[in-house]
């Protein structure tokens, strides 16, 4: 049995207070209760606060470019089915600088688990805002209130039929876990979207913003994630009360899946065969 | 004819199906035993516009295109009217009854009463391949090959119908062609352009991941690899943009595959952060990239040598690279199988850098020999357990690269500065030893750089010096100087970063005159031998029209 020892202790940069630690302690979790030890996993992960969190438990890690943990994981992914990838990234790289890589994402459908941890603000470079940061949020860069309208990913994942798609809250450390868990198990790409206080820049989404608005779905209300009208609605429901917990699944096959070669393991393991490579080129004369 | 060879335009617009029998009647030729040269200009549309495929066909191995035309098959008016003027003395034109051919001595073909206006290139094929003396049942088996139908097909019917009309008209006709005679038994022989050897020589190296975005003249080495991935056991994926691609093919590199991209200027030009990703995080990464003339999206279907410096200078920081720079198909093959090894070796970036004239250019040439070959091993080495370290201090700079998963070591990769076990660090000391031991590797690549060619004497009156396809044009028009007996030679680099000016400096300063020839308006080349080996070359020769250099033009630009 793997045991949350196994990730180790590690010194943070993060602010005290910060939701990443929750995050942090949610993941562990769940990777120890899904039998995952540090070396069956990767952790791949872009730039910013959040992007940082491969370096705090142990795990393979590869912590690549600003806005590219998507098609890094992708890659890696597709050298090697046997890794169990995670994406770790906040809400900037997610959807801004990696947008284009989001949507294709969605579209893929690679055996990913991604959790974007969303604090509605760039943390790392200070307390800009980020795509899914709330109009009239006013920053430094924004001293006149953010005038364009957030991205919602829940929604956009929702609607492109993406095989699991789920909202946490770093507040519901335990909820959390459960969340990251299915997430684990979905043999395709999982989406969990993390409401995350950043403690030192979100002065609007505070710990208690968040608290006083998010119920878990399930437990006051019925859903059934199967229902994709429901889920629909459900995932433009952000405002003075926000659900979390699984809001979409389907079971659409992964795009591994439709690799012969993958069925074999990883790629770093299969031989050349020079016989087939004499017939490829025999086929140019 | 020109040199004991013959040169074949078939020109027309696009959407005439004018490649197709281009490639069938190459095709033709190598089967009959012939060795071929293919040039192919065309514009950036589907339809329509002014489209050439150039065929220079010879009993003997060919270096490069030329000038000059034998035969020239005009499916439209303004084939005629621009390349009339460029027919050699005895050259036949053949064309529509409806085309005016002028002074030029035409074959007047009544395609319209010979076939049905869908099959107007099988006639033109049917009477073309009459002209060269090529076997009909040949020509219309590579065309069956071609179009890929069964016999009894509807389509093969009625294209053969046509090969054998147009073929029984041709024979009819009074035109005083005299192709060289074919090579006797001819070895069997590929045919195979820039692209597709690249594809190849890469997979023969043990590639297992190719990612891409479409762009103009790389794209056929990502359909190519495509084509074989099955069989080859390769993952492949056409990314949403070539940013993705880099990122998807570092992120295979690092889990074990063998991993290449392919792009032209401006998908490179997104790559760069990728690039830099490589060099930072010491992933193994193969970038082809097959140049088209700039500034931004340029001529894109033509050719330059314009991206030297940007392949040499793109992305930010300071890492070791290579740079091959094939100036044959063969040279393609062999550097496809070379990256990925340098590549895994030095866990670096490594730049296969072609332009769209090799790219495109289909040549005969036999199987190329797998015997020897071995396929890249990713991973090995290092430490086991907690001790192992990723990026532990070597004197040469390479550290043990181990794969995640494969073992109970954990492999740590990061883009920022990081310790020996791959870690963010923001310590100054250590970071400096770091970049020191990058950069180290760069001396082994150097240890390893493949020595440029040489030809002609050692201390010829003038020494003509060329990188990547330059090389056939250059080599032609040297040839000719020597047979008009001036004193000449010539200096081909495969391989320009880095450079070891030990092994060609000192023939380079014993030559009359350096002539540096090259396929860009600034003489980058020229640029990067006199800063890396205080060569300063007497003269350059570049060309930036989005042509191809030929020897004539090289010949011109001497002698001017
Ligand atoms: C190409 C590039 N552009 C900009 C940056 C600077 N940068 C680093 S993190 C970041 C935004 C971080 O926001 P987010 O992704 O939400 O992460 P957080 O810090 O909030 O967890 C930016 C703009 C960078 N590292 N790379
Ligand atoms: S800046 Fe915000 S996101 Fe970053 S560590 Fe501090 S609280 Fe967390
Ligand atoms: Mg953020």
């Amino acid at each position: 049995m793997v045991d949350i020892k196994d990730y180790g202790d590690f010194e943070t940069a993060w602010c005290p207070g910060c939701g990443n630690f929750s995050i942090r302690k949610a993941l562990i979790q769940a990777l120890a209760e899904s039998d995952l030890a540090p070396h069956q996993i990767l952790l791949v992960s872009g730039i910013g606060q959040a992007a940082k969190t491969p370096h705090y438990l142990r795990c393979n890690c590869f912590n690549g470019l600003h806005g590219r943990s998507l098609p890094a994981a992708t890659g890696a992914r597709l050298a090697n089915p046997a890794l169990k990838v995670i994406t770790n990234s906040g809400d900037g790289c997610n959807y801004g600088e990696g947008g284009n890589h989001f949507l294709a994402a969605l579209r893929r459908n690679v055996n990913l688990t991604m959790l974007a941890h969303d604090n509605q603000i760039y943390g790392l470079t200070k307390g800009q805002a980020s795509p899914t940061s709330m109009e009239g949020m006013h920053t430094k860069a924004q001293p006149t209130g953010v005038h364009s309208y957030p991205f919602n990913p829940v929604a956009v994942a929702v609607s492109m039929h993406v095989g699991f798609v789920a909202r946490g809250f770093a507040g519901e450390v335990e909820h959390l876990t459960g969340l990251i868990k299915q997430a684990l198990a979905h043999p395709g790409l999982s989406l969990v979207d993390i409401l995350q206080p950043c403690v030192s820049f979100n002065k609007l989404n505070t710990f208690q913003w968040y608290k006083e608005r998010v119920y878990k779905l399930g437990e006051e209300t019925k859903h059934d994630p199967a229902d994709w009208d429901a889920a629909i609605r459900l995932s433009y429901e952000f405002g003075d009360r926000i659900p979390i917990g699984v809001i979409y699944t389907n079971d659409r096959p992964a795009f591994d899946s439709f690799f012969p070669v993958l069925q074999k393991g990883p790629l770093a393991t299969q031989e050349v065969d020079y016989g087939v490579m004499e017939k490829v080129l025999e086929s140019y004369c | 004819m020109s040199q004991g060879s013959m040169n074949l335009m078939i020109g027309g617009e696009a959407g005439q199906g004018l490649v197709t029998i281009g490639q069938v009647l190459a095709k033709a030729l190598v089967k009959s035993g012939y060795h071929i040269l293919v040039t192919q200009d065309y514009m950036s549309r589907v339809r329509g516009g002014h489209n050439t495929f150039t065929i220079r066909f010879s009993p003997q191995d060919l270096d490069s295109p030329c000038e000059g035309l034998d035969l020239l098959v005009a499916l439209n008016q303004e084939t005629l009217d621009r390349h009339a003027k460029e027919l050699n003395s005895g050259a036949v034109v053949l064309a529509d009854t409806g085309l005016s051919c002028g002074q030029a001595p035409c074959l007047n073909v009544p395609y319209h009463d010979l076939a049905d206006k869908r099959y107007l290139n099988t006639v033109a094929l049917g009477v073309a391949s009459h002209l060269l003396g090529l076997d009909l049942e040949l020509v219309a088996e590579t065309l069956e090959t071609a179009i890929g139908k069964k016999k009894g097909d509807k389509v093969v019917t009625e294209n053969r119908q046509a090969l054998e009309k147009a073929v029984q008209w041709a024979a009819g006709q009074d035109h005083g062609l005299k192709p060289p005679a074919p090579e006797k038994e001819p070895d069997q022989r590929m045919m195979l352009g820039g692209n597709q050897a690249i594809a190849l020589g890469a997979l023969a190296g043990g590639l297992k991941f190719l990612a891409f975005y479409p762009m103009t003249p790389s794209t056929a080495i990502a359909l190519t690899v495509i084509s074989h991935a099955e069989q080859m056991g390769v993952v492949y994926e056409q990314a949403e943009d070539e940013i993705a691609a880099v990122n998807m093919a570092l992120g295979a590199s690092y889990a074990g595959a063998p991993a290449l991209v392919c792009t032209s200027g401006g998908g490179y030009a997104l790559m760069t952060e990728g690039v830099s990703l490589a060099g930072m995080t010491e992933t193994p990464l193969v970038i082809a990239l097959a140049m088209r003339p700039g500034p931004a999206t340029g001529l894109p279907t033509r050719t330059e040598q314009g991206d030297l410096l940007f392949a040499l200078y793109g992305g930010h920081g300071e890492f070791p690279r290579a740079i091959l720079t094939p100036g044959s198909v063969k040279q393609c093959f062999a550097a496809g199988y070379r990256a990925l090894h340098l590549a895994e070796k030095f866990q670096t970036p490594v730049f296969i850098l072609t332009d769209q004239f090799l790219a495109d250019s289909l040549r005969a040439l036999t199987p190329f020999d797998l015997s020897g070959l071995t396929p890249v091993r990713p991973g090995g080495g290092g430490a086991s357990g907690d001790d192992y370290l990723r990026y532990a201090i070597t004197d040469d700079g390479i550290s043990p690269r181990r794969l995640p998963g494969m073992g109970p070591e954990l492999v740590i990769a990061d883009s920022d500065e990081h310790d020996e076990q791959g870690h963010i660090t923001e310590d100054l000391e250590l970071r400096v030893r770091m970049n020191d031991k990058r950069l180290a590797k760069q001396k082994g690549l150097r240890a390893e750089v493949e020595a440029p060619v040489f030809t002609g004497p050692e201390d010829a009156d003038t020494l003509l010096v060329s990188w990547g396809s330059s090389q056939g044009p250059v080599a032609e028009a040297a040839r000719r100087l020597g047979e008009d007996g001036q004193s000449v030679g010539t200096c081909h680099f495969s391989q320009v970063w880095p450079l070891a000016p030990e092994q060609f400096s000192e023939r380079l300063k014993k030559a009359g005159q350096v002539v540096v020839i090259e396929g860009n308006a600034t003489g980058q080349f020229a640029g990067l031998l006199k800063k890396e080996a205080g060569i300063a070359a007497q003269r350059f020769i570049g060309r930036y029209d989005g042509l191809n250099l030929t020897p004539e033009y090289i010949l011109r630009q001497l002698a001017s």
